[in-house]
């Protein structure tokens, strides 16, 4: 059934308010590169630099893989493979709803503490 | 990709993992902070399901969820979509095993999976296995189109963002 849903994905969008990510996205548009590459570019520790590209990843904007002890970044997407992106998009969509699954099983798990303490009184 | 022709998506940041295992599997995992039987209760009770399946932030309603959850049973869900009606998507479970496993047929197109559910408990938590075999690789395709479909505005705006970036790379190396 997930052909026919619409989600609207906020943390696409929320990826791109920023406008060091959005440099970031600038500059791999013109060539792949390294987050200590990206961390001198826009003069930022390698710690901030590693928040950013997670951010555009989450969002599906950006991939990134390491080898050895370097970890490239590229564009996302529209530089995927055909199939890995449509991947990413059902991945995006179990994704969101995982995320209400886990409000309601909380939910469950508190409501079960409380009756659990209710029992011992 | 890498050399076994597997293509997982973000494997290392996101919660939720997707692998394609073969031409008509697809396989979903993640791990919730609970024990299997409330994971699988939150599966089972119609009124708790209905509440996660069609998150909030998506444009759609579910017009009715009925589940009758054993070997066997039947379930329907019915979806309204605008002013063109409702839809149904319905099947029959095959396999119940309280707080372990479910299996279930979707039974509304000839290109249907079935679909397998695990709930494995792991210290407190659970570890949520689902496992999507299709008729066909080409059914699995369409499924999967079909989700990058259900993404569309978002990444469609995303495509045309993406474009005019590349478009103003492209100006300034003239």
């Amino acid at each position: 059934m997930v052909q026919y849903m619409r989600a609207h994905l906020d943390a696409s969008f929320a990826a791109l308010s920023d406008a060091t990510r959005r440099g970031v996205l600038e500059q791999l548009g013109r060539a792949d590169a390294s987050i200590s590459d990206l961390a001198e570019t826009f003069h930022m520790t390698l710690t901030g630099m590693k928040k950013h590209v997670g951010v555009l990843e989450r969002a599906g904007l950006v991939a990134t893989q390491k080898v050895g002890r370097v970890r490239t970044c590229r564009l996302g997407l529209r530089r995927l493979e055909k199939e890995a992106a449509w991947i990413e998009r059902y991945r995006q969509l179990w994704d969101t709803r995982f995320d209400e699954l886990d409000v309601v099983v909380e939910e469950l798990r508190r409501k079960e503490k409380v009756d659990g303490r209710k029992r011992q009184d | 990709m890498d050399a076994s022709g597997k293509i997982e998506a973000a494997p290392t940041k996101s919660r939720t993992t997707v692998e394609r295992k073969s031409d008509r599997e697809i396989v979903v995992t993640r791990t919730f902070n609970a024990p299997a039987r409330l994971v699988f209760e939150a599966w089972t009770k119609p009124e708790l399901f209905q509440r996660w399946w069609v998150p909030k932030s998506i444009d759609m309603t579910l017009l009715s969820c009925e589940m009758d959850v054993r070997v066997g049973g039947g379930y329907r869900l019915e979806f309204g979509h605008g002013d063109s009606g409702s839809m149904a998507f319905f099947g029959r479970y095959l396999e119940v095993i309280p707080h372990s496993r479910l299996v279930w047929t979707n039974e509304e197109s000839d290109d249907g999976a079935v679909t397998t559910v695990t709930f494995e408990e792991r210290a407190g938590n659970t570890l949520l296995v689902l496992h999507e075999l299709y008729p066909s690789k080409e059914a699995l395709d369409a499924a999967g189109t079909g989700a990058a479909d259900a993404m569309g505005e978002t990444f469609g705006q995303l495509d045309e963002l993406l474009a005019s970036l590349d478009a103003h790379v492209g100006r300034s190396r003239l």
